[in-house]
């Protein structure tokens, strides 16, 4: 009992204090949470958003692929381009080829990482109104990429060439986009990775310094 | 009561044995069974198979479950298949087949591809398919292997090839224009700078003609040193020289290391000059070969005889440049010393400091020191032999003897001064002792041990046994003869190859494992530590060119195939890829000449695609990213089905093709 009322104590002597500093810390806090966030999404541009591994008996190890914000690579050596070999067993099925899918979005990837990185620096610098909004495309950012990844997924999965090799013996399917799935002797396990979790950083940094900044204006209109 | 008092007492007797006997019955081994009863526990399948501990010991030292890789390779030559083997070591797997010298369908050797390397090894315009190699040679640097290239020769028709390991595919064959046979080969010098090829039986230099009664004045024997141009590798012609020999039947020869590096030594064996004649009354050639009680060590310059050559002190000899035994006597770049009779083997110490002869004829190995010999030749006054040649006096060169046991052949070197001579006629392999400092002098020049081996070893090869720096560990005795080793499949048996544990000391060497071998007679054998090894696992790139080692212009990349006419001049350009040929109908006219490339873009480990025409006789291994283009004259019309060789895919049975060749 006695320390809780010398801890509420403290945390009220704390709150008196901290009205006295929140005005300023709190106006550089969420500009300084925004440009880390803009660090991070600059960051994960070099690292995978998505990876799948598709395990064989015929190919120890497996294949990987590892999609990045701009495009599709497979393990570390180049000599085997294990994204390729996926793409001529995909044949079999009928599936596209891998490398025709979202292209639009790739293209569009690194530019639109730029705005945002841009955004950010604006929110965090200018204070209009409305210019905030802005700043949510960061917050939405990872979960179009795994909307945009679904969609693709499923157009793969379910437009496959009815005159393919195997078309008798493999049904169209929608492919997870995280967790294991079967497709012939494949079993494969799709992840998100270190790209996407820098990314779901920035998003949850950007959300709360937009959360600090309503707070922050709230008080303002109450004060005046 | 003493009825009663009996009666306890046996009660309790009993009780004992009761006790004792369930108390054995839970503390016996139980043999582990399986549904049907029988055992599987490894103790009781060793005992009933009637395996010793030793044994067991030589499975745990041998036995590679699935996915476990060998510690060493062998490139252990062909005999008279004419081509290379590669094995395992531990396991004694027989890892793959180098087609070399022979035509091979399934490496599509010599059946529309590899026609080039193979017309290399044409003899004054004849073709030649078939080789007897002998001895292989890896590549070295500062006297070590560096696993980059193997080299081996043909002693039936005196030939060369070169391997790249990186693909473990013949390159380059190169005929000895001077010489017919040859057997002092393949050798290289510390570097690789030269592959050493020393001719045996003896005829005139250029491959003419001239009658046995010439056989003194119009037969030579000779030495060939031929360039190896590591960035192109290739042999270069152009550099390359040989020696004039006396008609002596030089046999085998080494390179000189460390300290005798610029020297090369050859033995001789008939130095008798004879020239048989069974059928004429004469002595054979087995006896005639023998009759001196020693027959010449060469010992040769190198370093000088590099000058000589490259300051045109030479003849031309079929294109070939030869330095005249004259000149070769008067450079002083030609030494002999007596060696016992009939010897077949010399090599050279770790050190570069000895040289170890085994005459065939005689129970010992001699020893040659090497700057003893360097000490004599600066003494200078020397004996002569018939053709002009100084002859060092044996007692000043000689280092030691050891009696090691009958028919001393070839010898091999461990890390620990211990040397092994293979004893053809005991059936055995001896070890013992290099008496030197840096060597074993506690246990002075002397035999230690002997194995038996089962039957008639030629040569041995322990690991890296013929380098600067040998391993030791693993021997193997490459036998002739397997006689009752293994189940008989008809009169005509494998050859043994027997893996000996050499890694303990002293009287303790054990036989763990034979292997047959059905290749022809290996002759020699060279082992490697596996991870100097590094080859491709796939061609780096597609369309690549295994002869060029590069990627190949007329290479066909997806969306690029067809079939384009010139007159009769038809290009066939097509893909390969899981599970189909790009394109699958070829259509062409009787008459026509078709140059057709294929390209095998698949980019997966052993995703290889075979491919064949029926009736023109052709058969490709297109390994993944391999370009292959080959050439025929479509002259007989109708229909013929192309397909691929490897079983490639689920669908492999449905890549195939027709190509038509209409009448015309």
């Amino acid at each position: 009992m006695v320390t809780q009322s010398m801890s509420q104590t403290n945390t009220l002597s704390e709150h008196t204090r901290s009205e006295k500093i929140a005005p300023r810390l709190f106006k550089w806090l969420p500009s300084a949470l925004m440009l880390v966030a803009a660090i991070l999404l600059v960051a994960s541009i070099a690292f995978p958003y998505w990876g799948l591994v598709l395990e064989a008996p015929q190919y120890p190890g497996g294949l990987q692929m590892r999609v990045f914000v701009n495009y599709m690579t497979g393990d570390d050596d180049p000599r085997l381009d294990e994204v390729r070999e996926i793409d001529g067993l995909n044949h079999y099925i009928g599936m596209k080829s891998l490398y025709e899918a979202a292209a639009f979005e790739r293209s569009i990837a690194i530019p639109g990482v730029i705005f945002m990185v841009v955004s950010l620096g604006v929110v965090a610098f200018l204070r209009r109104r409305w210019l905030w909004v802005l700043s949510l495309t960061v917050v939405v950012f990872p979960f179009v990429f795994l909307g945009d990844l679904a969609y693709w997924m499923n157009n793969y999965g379910q437009n496959l060439d009815p005159y393919a090799p195997l078309s008798s013996a493999i049904a169209p399917f929608t492919p997870p986009i995280i967790g294991e799935g079967v497709i012939g002797q494949f079993r494969t396990v799709a992840y998100v990775d270190t790209g996407w979790y820098l990314a779901v950083g920035a998003a949850v940094l950007v959300a709360i310094s937009l959360l600090i900044r309503l707070r922050i204006s709230i008080a303002d209109s109450r004060e005046s | 009561m003493i009825s009663q008092r009996i009666s306890s007492k046996l009660l309790l007797i009993g009780a004992v044995f009761l006790a004792a006997a369930v108390l054995a019955v839970i503390i016996a081994p139980k043999a582990i069974t399986n549904a049907q009863g029988d055992p599987t526990d490894w103790q009781t399948i060793a005992e009933q198979r009637g395996l010793t501990e030793a044994d067991m010991r030589a499975a745990a030292m041998t036995y590679t479950p699935s996915g476990m890789l060998d510690e060493y390779v062998m490139f252990a030559s062909g005999g008279h298949s004419g081509q290379m083997f590669v094995i395992g070591m531990p396991s004694m797997r027989l890892l793959r087949t180098i087609a070399v010298f022979t035509p091979e369908p399934w490496q599509g050797y010599g059946y529309g591809a590899g026609e080039e390397v193979l017309a290399g090894g044409d003899i004054n315009g004849r073709q030649v398919r078939w080789a007897d190699t002998h001895h292989p040679a890896l590549s070295e640097t500062g006297g070590d292997y560096d696993g980059q290239w193997v080299f081996i020769n043909d002693k039936a028709n005196g030939r060369i090839a070169v391997i790249d390991l990186r693909d473990f595919e013949t390159k380059q064959i190169v005929n000895n224009p001077l010489f017919l046979n040859d057997h002092g080969g393949t050798f290289v010098t510390p570097n690789t700078e030269y592959i050493i090829e020393g001719g045996q039986y003896a005829q005139p230099l250029g491959t003419d003609f001239a009658p046995l009664s010439d056989y003194e004045s119009a037969y030579r024997g000779m030495i060939t040193f031929w360039k190896f141009d590591r960035e192109a590798g290739r042999i270069d012609k152009s550099q390359s020289f040989a020696m004039e020999l006396p008609p002596y039947w030089q046999d085998l020869c080494d390179a000189g290391k460390l300290v005798s590096e610029g020297w090369v030594f050859c033995n001789s064996i008939n130095t008798e000059l004879a020239t048989g004649g069974i059928e004429a009354g004469n002595p054979p050639f087995e006896a005639g070969v023998s009759r001196n009680t020693t027959d010449f060590l060469h010992v040769i310059n190198l370093n000088a005889a590099i000058e000589v050559y490259k300051a045109g002190n030479t003849v031309e000899v079929a294109g070939m440049q030869v330095i005249p035994l004259s000149a070769a006597i008067e450079n002083n770049l030609l030494f002999f010393t007596p060696e016992p009779r009939s010897p077949h083997g010399v090599d050279i110490a770790p050190g570069g400091d000895f040289i170890v002869v085994s005459g065939k004829l005689d129970p010992h190995v001699t020893v040659y020191s090497f700057q003893k010999i360097m000490d004599t030749i600066a003494a200078g006054g020397f004996e002569t032999d018939q053709y002009g040649v100084p002859i060092l006096n044996y007692e000043r060169v000689l280092e030691a003897q050891v009696e090691v046991g009958l028919g001393p052949l070839h010898t091999q070197f461990g890390p620990d001064g211990y040397a092994y001579t293979s004893l053809f006629l005991d059936s055995a392999v001896a070890r013992w002792s290099i008496g030197a400092e840096g060597y074993r002098p506690q246990d002075g020049w002397s035999l230690i041990s002997k194995i038996p081996v089962q039957y008639n070893v030629g040569h041995i090869a322990t690991a890296e046994g013929d380098t600067v720096s040998p391993d030791g560990n693993l021997l193997v005795s490459l036998n002739k003869w397997s006689v009752d080793r293994f189940m008989s499949t008809g009169p005509l048996l494998p050859q043994n190859f027997q893996l000996i544990d050499i890694s303990q000391e002293g009287n303790n060497l054990q036989l763990l494992y034979d292997m047959p071998f059905t290749g022809g007679e290996p002759h020699y054998a060279q082992i490697i530590k596996a991870d100097k090894l590094n080859a491709w696992d796939v061609y780096p790139e597609v369309g690549w060119n295994p002869l060029t080692q590069s990627v190949d212009p007329n290479a066909v990349l997806q969306g690029d195939e067809g079939v384009t006419r010139d007159g009769n001049n038809v290009t066939v350009k097509m893909t390969a890829i899981r599970s189909h040929f790009t394109p699958e109908h070829i259509d062409i006219q009787a008459g026509d000449h078709v140059t057709w490339t294929i390209t095998n873009v698949e980019r997966a480990r052993d995703a290889t695609h075979g491919f064949s025409i029926p009736y023109y006789g052709i058969s490709l291994s297109i390994e993944p990213g391999e370009s292959i283009t080959f050439e025929f004259d479509a002259t007989e019309p109708g229909v013929f089905s192309y397909y691929c060789l490897e079983f490639c895919s689920a669908l492999h049975l449905e890549m195939m093709g027709y190509l038509t060749i209409q009448p015309q």
